[in-house]
């Protein structure tokens, strides 16, 4: 199958039961987004495809023949940082690291759907959304920090957040 | 995992005919490909719907909604039809599993989506829905999320969705293609069964019938609520949840609705409940018949017992909000 991954084009061959998740880590040599729980209930298999955040081993390889995935790879380098990856380690965002990246795939893609106006469970408005703590913490709930790193985590997204307004603002 | 075969359906016709071959339709695939991994389900061959086009939502004629079966959960939620008019359809679904979950979910699986009780998940447990005949060890096991209204002798799992709940309050209408060619309506509680003595069979659709579609009717008057109580803020299957949707004049009810999650083995409608209320003042008497309407059958499995009064306070809590 064909599959776009961090914006290089790949042919790869695999078994049918294949998961996202296990083709990238197992054939494709990418070894950031984690095998936490092989249940869609930790997060720590986060990637984007086309965009949105999935739990990528909930999600059989084939299915996504065509697709463009982009990984905690793909977001940023050790030498150019994407936002949250920088904010993640200002803020200490993390104790073991495990959870990390797809807390961070997770956070990018969240921060995409704010921008579109999705309301979460605790938005008191469907139709207004003030992206504070406690909408983080809702928003980010598929993805758990078995270190309990959650008040810098919320700390480093909020600030990505706090700077995005400001860029708008400007603007 | 079993070996399967696969297919990608590239219209609905070429679905159909996978599906009455034996083909077992996968869309968002959050809940069957975890279900296969622990070979609870075990299908020989598997038709990818995810990429028909039956995505779409839209007005229909009488100022109702047609949401395709393919529309994403999170989509959904967020479509300005659905959180404009049925807010409650919207609050069941942002109440519903995780973000990452919900971008993949569609319609169609949410609502043929399997329960989550423990046995059925452990394939060395006894469970009539997984193994017909094996019996069920969440009687006299640990059955706190467990059914207390619908249940029978064989089965007393619940119907996980939140989704369902709301829709089942907004009367929805399922529509289907069939294999044989035509298409069927099915109002959405008499798309499931109650488990009686075949546990196993949980919906009234043919093999290879494929749902595409949700119908709803331009929604029902009054105001509207989806509430839903659980063990953590976040993330987490309903112990009680209610939909609801009422409208009060002069301070007499003039119409209800309430459906309820994490009690029965399908998203619960209750018209004797319902009944209790229209025509009277909106006022603690009349919750609390409503309240016993609703209950006077329930039975608890010991763990689960405390559902019933959970119910109870969260449906009076709700009837009192939407009434305020």
């Amino acid at each position: 199958m064909r599959i776009t991954v961090n914006g290089q084009v790949r042919e790869v061959e695999a078994d049918l039961r294949t998961t996202l998740l296990d083709l990238l880590r197992e054939h494709l040599g990418l070894t950031g987004a984690k095998k936490g729980c092989d249940h869609g209930q930790c997060g720590a298999c986060t990637v984007l495809v086309d965009g949105r955040r999935i739990n990528s081993c909930l999600s059989l390889a084939v299915m996504h023949e065509g697709d463009e995935v982009v990984t905690i790879e793909g977001l940023g380098t050790p030498d150019h940082l994407s936002p949250l990856q920088a904010a993640f380690l200002h803020h200490d965002g993390f104790q073991c690291g495990y959870c990390t990246p797809g807390q961070i795939c997770s956070a990018t893609a969240m921060l995409e759907e704010v921008a579109k106006g999705w309301a979460s469970h605790v938005s008191g408005d469907l139709d207004r959304i003030e992206l504070d703590d406690m909408e983080i913490r809702e928003r980010m709930s598929g993805n758990i920090c078995r270190c309990s790193a959650y008040p810098t985590i919320v700390a480093a997204i909020r600030e990505v957040a706090d700077a995005e307004r400001l860029a708008e603002a400007a603007e | 995992m079993k070996p399967f075969d696969y297919a990608r359906a590239a219209t609905v016709e070429e679905a159909l005919a996978a599906g009455a071959d034996g083909g077992r339709y996968i869309a968002g695939g959050t809940n069957l490909v975890d279900l296969m991994k622990l070979q609870v389900e075990t299908p020989a061959k598997l038709v990818d719907i995810s990429r028909l086009a039956l995505d779409a939502v839209e007005q229909i004629d009488g100022g109702g909604v047609r949401i395709g079966a393919l529309a994403p959960n999170s989509d959904l939620a967020a479509h300005p039809l659905i959180r404009t008019h049925y807010p409650m359809l919207s609050r069941a679904l942002l109440a519903g599993a995780s973000a990452q979950l919900r971008n993949k979910a569609s319609v169609g699986g949410n609502l043929l989506q399997r329960t989550r009780c423990y046995y059925f998940y452990e394939t060395a447990a006894a469970c009539n829905k997984r193994e017909p005949g094996s019996g069920c060890d969440a009687i006299g096991g640990f059955n706190r999320i467990h059914a207390v209204l619908g249940a029978s002798a064989s089965c007393i799992a619940t119907h996980p969705s939140d989704m369902a709940v709301a829709l089942r309050a907004l009367d929805a209408i399922v529509v289907t293609a069939l294999p044989e060619g035509g298409e069927r309506r099915i109002a959405l509680g008499d798309l499931y069964r109650l488990p009686g003595d075949t546990p196993e069979i949980e919906t009234n659709l043919k093999p290879g019938e494929l749902i595409t579609a949700i119908e709803l009717s331009a929604p029902p008057p009054g105001r509207q609520l989806y509430r839903k109580v659980r063990d953590r803020a976040s993330y987490a299957f309903a112990l009680v949840s209610v939909a609801s949707a009422i409208a009060v004049e002069n301070g007499v009810i003039t119409s209800a609705r309430l459906a309820f999650g994490g009690l029965a083995p399908m998203p619960w409608r209750s018209a004797e409940a319902e009944a209790a209320l229209v025509g009277r003042p909106a006022g603690t008497e009349a919750f609390e018949a409503a309240a016993d309407a609703l209950l006077n059958e329930a039975q608890g499995y010991g763990h689960n017992d405390f559902k019933i009064v959970l119910a109870r306070r969260t449906l009076i809590a709700c009837l009192r909000d939407l009434t305020a």
